[in-house]
């Protein structure tokens, strides 16, 4: 029971990862109607940008502020380069662009820092709590429970954004449908953007907290995909289901390895979330909290 | 001779239901297909034949199959590479495990296979679609290949999965050379290009682009949904999965599941996208530029700008240029390669009088 | 319209409800439609008459009622059955297939009557090539028939509204539909493509014998090429009969024509 509890709850924390990007596809797609599969090489991107900076002697809330700038320019940029040309496209063209630019992403990504692992340190120790293990014998790692802190602020701090300010107001109103929002005098250009500074943010977040958990490396990009099963479970469009799916997701797959990996050589967490996801998709194809579509003639 | 339809005029349906209606464009296509099976087994160089011409015919092939199912039926999928691994592994098993297999009943029963699996992993494509079916298509992608590698009996208990092609012989013949492989596999992919053009052309093709178009409509048409894609899933499947056991057999002689990974599905998939979505020409075109644009960047890496880069540029410059290819064509050129192309042959037609 | 003879009713709706999730699209509907008859359905915006096209060629699956066709009751029966049991359609909105040629959109209204499998199309010989030309043939008749020819190869994404409206009904045509049923033919049509479509539409009916329900907002047409009219008002049947009966009955006019007109 209480390595079930272990495998369980680090499973859970692990889970808030994912969770973690995939709140970045759920607001670019609240936003902009863009299923943007670039996002795990934005973290990715983010991540490097950042140990590069610090590399350079420059202080870590410097470097921080100078990474995030980044983003901002990158978001800008895809928005203004990529986005924009493509706005009476297809969905489905408009996803394999973010494909195209996946790719980019991680080759400007090395290209400018280099393809080499490094490690992070953001001064937090990847150990057990120690009273927890004393008085109950649960293992769970500092580290994840400070992670799956900074995953309550950002989700906290999000929620208050889109609700109480403005631009958040703003991009509610452009989530609801384009065109309305458009007629009554909203910028939806300059609404993109900031959509995709923030998720530049969230992914710079993501970034720093894997980076630090599993050194910043290429690898990177094939954890974020397995933000694309948190996002079926959960749905496309709501930040809570990113969030409860990511958890559902990390927990199921550490216990499914644990439990059943052993039984067939191991390995299964590469395909297990995929797998659930797809098979939930045969039961609930709006997701948890996803909306119910109908087709109209 | 100029490139002119004048003159040719069709008088039974037959004669305009041409794969090629005009004239010069048969001429041409005969012309091509003279120097690719005698002038280029004569001439090529091993380098040319090995290393370029034997990955440009094996991924036309793939990406041909991809098509069916991407750019014709509508069905994003992100598992080629998957499918090719099905192939390669189930054509090296029937060649090992029953006496006297012949090796292009081998290569149908690999594609079998994989159109088998494919039809299994698209059966989820009747209640999702669009990047839903994308994410469907990775399970397959990551389960094919863990299972491939997990199961040693899939490998003949070889450590980590790799396979070693037998020796391909057919009637006694065996493909040794560079030459007889090269033709070999240029055969097969003639053949099967013929086919899936005719596929396109007919019935079968109007229905896969029906159902791609408005699925709702061609229902109410009278095409059967469910049959239609799934068809377009297996097809598209075989394709690969013979695709696959070519690379095995033909191209690479040994491979292992890793070697069929995510990578590989995303190229297959920019060769459609560069060549042209929903067009056979395409998938030639495509593979063509995505097989010879990396040799190109080295190239102009290692030689033109020698010192001015560091070699280890060589690979990110080649992701950023790829990216930036498919953003391009998708916002230039939805069509790809195929439509400008096709648009310099009509601008042709009329030269020099425009109007 | 003389020359036909209006025959048997073919298509019986008894008591047909529909709802989407608490919200009624049809409540208790029965009318029947006649072999060879032209049946216009009418009402407001919203009255459920496109809702009601989409019962009878098997989109929706209404909660309650029966559809005798042909006098036999109908199970639950999905779109592509009604394309073969000879119930063709055209949409409100167009829905040709964007990225195919006129020809090909034509084509694949006979899609239910080629019997070649993909093998046998895939090496093209024998009967799939034999189908191939023998459909053809078929489909340029209706291409004659209603004078298209000229944009024959052109991609239906390049045609003008009217045109890809009568490429819809080309489309329909081309299966040899014992039952057409129109969704707003004329909608967003000037005058003139108007009256051609009034024409097709009647020469349909006389020349092939076609059975045609349609749902049309245009009065003057309504009233013109139909032989009865059902009625439609928030889902309900309110009215039923004649071109005449309809325009004198006391509840269609304050629903409906009342206030249109």
């Amino acid at each position: 029971m209480q390595f079930f509890l272990e495998v369980l709850i680090g499973g859970l924390l692990s889970g808030v990862m994912y969770s973690f990007v995939a709140l970045g596809f759920v607001l670019i797609y609240k936003a902009s109607g863009v299923f943007n599969f670039a996002q795990g090489a934005m973290v990715f991107f983010a991540a490097l940008t950042f140990v590069g900076i610090l590399e350079m002697g420059v202080p870590f809330w410097g470097a921080l502020i100078l990474a995030f700038g980044a983003m901002v320019l990158l978001g800008i940029g895809t928005e203004r380069i990529v986005l924009r040309p493509m706005v009476n496209q297809p969905p489905i063209a408009l996803f394999m662009a973010t494909i195209g630019l996946t790719f980019f992403v991680e080759g400007l990504a090395q290209a400018m820092w280099g393809a080499s692992v490094r490690g992070l340190d953001l001064g937090i120790q990847d150990e057990p709590i120690e009273w927890m293990m004393e008085t109950t014998g649960i293992g769970v790692s500092k580290f994840d429970l400070f992670a799956a802190g900074v995953a309550a602020v950002l989700v906290t701090a999000l929620a208050l954004f889109f609700q109480y300010t403005r631009v958040g107001r703003a991009l509610r109103a452009v989530a609801d449908d384009h065109q309305a929002a458009l007629s009554i005098g909203i910028p939806l250009q300059t609404i993109w953007r900031i959509v995709w500074a923030v998720a530049g943010f969230v992914a710079l977040v993501a970034g720093l907290i894997w980076g630090a958990r599993n050194g910043v490396q290429f690898a990177l990009v094939f954890t974020a995909l397995k933000a694309l099963p948190v996002l079926i479970l959960g749905g496309f469009t709501s930040v809570p289901g990113a969030i409860v799916g990511g958890l559902i997701i990390g927990s199921t797959e550490k216990l499914a390895e644990v439990y059943l990996g052993a039984y067939v050589g191991g390995g299964i967490d590469s395909w297990f979330p995929y797998v659930m996801a797809l098979a939930f998709l045969l039961v609930r194809p709006e997701g948890l909290f996803g909306e119910k579509h109908i087709d109209r003639v | 001779m100029l490139y002119r339809e004048a003159g040719q005029f069709k008088t039974t349906y037959a004669a305009d239901q041409q794969i090629f209606p005009i004239r010069q464009d048969r001429i041409g296509l005969a012309l091509l297909l003279a120097i690719a099976f005698v002038a280029v087994p004569l001439f090529a160089s091993e380098y040319w034949l090995k290393a370029i011409l034997m990955p440009f015919l094996v991924f036309s092939l793939a990406a041909l199959g991809l098509n069916i199912l991407t750019g014709y039926a509508g069905q994003l999928s992100l598992g080629s590479a998957a499918f090719m691994a099905v192939g390669a592994f189930a054509a090296y098993n029937f060649m090992l495990r029953v006496d006297g297999m012949p090796l292009l009943v081998a290569f149908a029963l690999g594609g079998l296979a994989a159109a088998l699996v494919g039809v299994a992993f698209g059966l989820p494509s009747l209640r999702i679609k669009g990047f839903y079916l994308a994410v469907a298509t990775l399970a397959a992608q990551f389960f094919i290949v863990w299972i491939l590698t997990k199961v040693s009996w899939f490998s003949n208990y070889s450590s980590s999965g790799v396979i070693t092609a037998q020796d391909m012989e057919i009637f006694g013949y065996r493909f040794d050379s560079p030459e007889s492989r090269y033709l070999l596999v240029l055969a097969i992919v003639a053949v099967m290009a013929l086919m899936a053009k005719n596929m396109v052309r007919g019935s079968v093709g109007r229905a896969w682009m029906a159902v791609r178009d408005m699925d709702v409509a061609a229902e109410v048409i009278g095409i059967r949904i469910m049959y239609t894609k799934l068809l377009a899933f297996a097809v598209s499947s075989f394709y690969c999965g013979v695709a696959g056991a070519l690379y095995a057999y033909a191209y690479l002689g040994t491979v292992e599941p890793e070697g069929f990974n995510l990578d590989l599905s995303f190229k297959i998939l920019f060769m459609i996208i560069i060549g042209g979505v929903g067009s056979i020409s395409g998938a030639f075109l495509g593979s063509a530029f995505i097989v010879l644009l990396p040799i190109f960047l080295d190239v102009l890496v290692q030689d033109v700008f020698a010192g001015v880069f560091s070699p280890s540029i060589a690979s990110n410059l080649q992701l950023m240029v790829f990216g930036g290819l498919i953003i391009f064509f998708l916002i230039v050129e939805p069509h790809g390669l195929a439509r400008l192309w096709q648009i310099a042959k009509e601008k042709l037609r009329l030269w020099p009088f425009p109007h | 319209m003389n020359g036909r003879q209006i025959g048997d009713v073919i298509l019986d709706l008894q008591n047909i409800s529909l709802r989407f999730g608490g919200v009624k699209a049809l409540t208790d509907i029965s009318f029947d439609v006649r072999e060879h008859e032209i049946r216009a359905i009418i009402g407001p915006n919203g009255a459920g008459k496109s809702s009601m096209l989409n019962v009878i060629n098997g989109v929706y699956h209404p909660q309650e009622g029966r559809i005798v066709f042909h006098g036999e009751e109908r199970r639950k029966m999905e779109p592509h059955m009604a394309a073969m049991q000879g119930i063709a359609r055209t949409f409100q909105n167009i829905a040709l297939f964007k990225g195919m040629s006129v020809l090909d959109n034509i084509m694949t209204g006979r899609i239910t009557k080629m019997k070649a499998n993909f093998l046998e199309q895939a090496i093209h010989v024998g009967r799939a090539r034999r189908e191939e030309l023998a459909h053809r043939r078929k489909v340029e008749e209706v291409i004659d028939f209603l004078e298209i020819q000229h944009i024959r190869k052109t991609p239906v994404g390049r045609l003008p509204y009217g045109l890809q409206k009568r490429v819809e009904l080309a489309r329909a045509l081309a299966a040899e539909p014992s039952m057409l049923l129109l969704d707003e033919p004329m909608a967003g049509m000037n005058v003139e493509e108007k009256q051609d479509m009034c024409r097709f539409i009647l020469d349909v009916n006389d020349q092939m014998g076609t059975t045609i329900v349609l749902i049309e907002h245009d009065m003057g047409v309504v009233m013109d090429i139909s032989d009865r009219v059902v009625v439609l008002d928030y889902g309900k049947k309110i009215g039923d009969g004649t071109p005449d009966d309809v325009r004198s009955n006391e509840e269609v006019i304050s629903a409906y024509l009342g206030v249109a007109h």
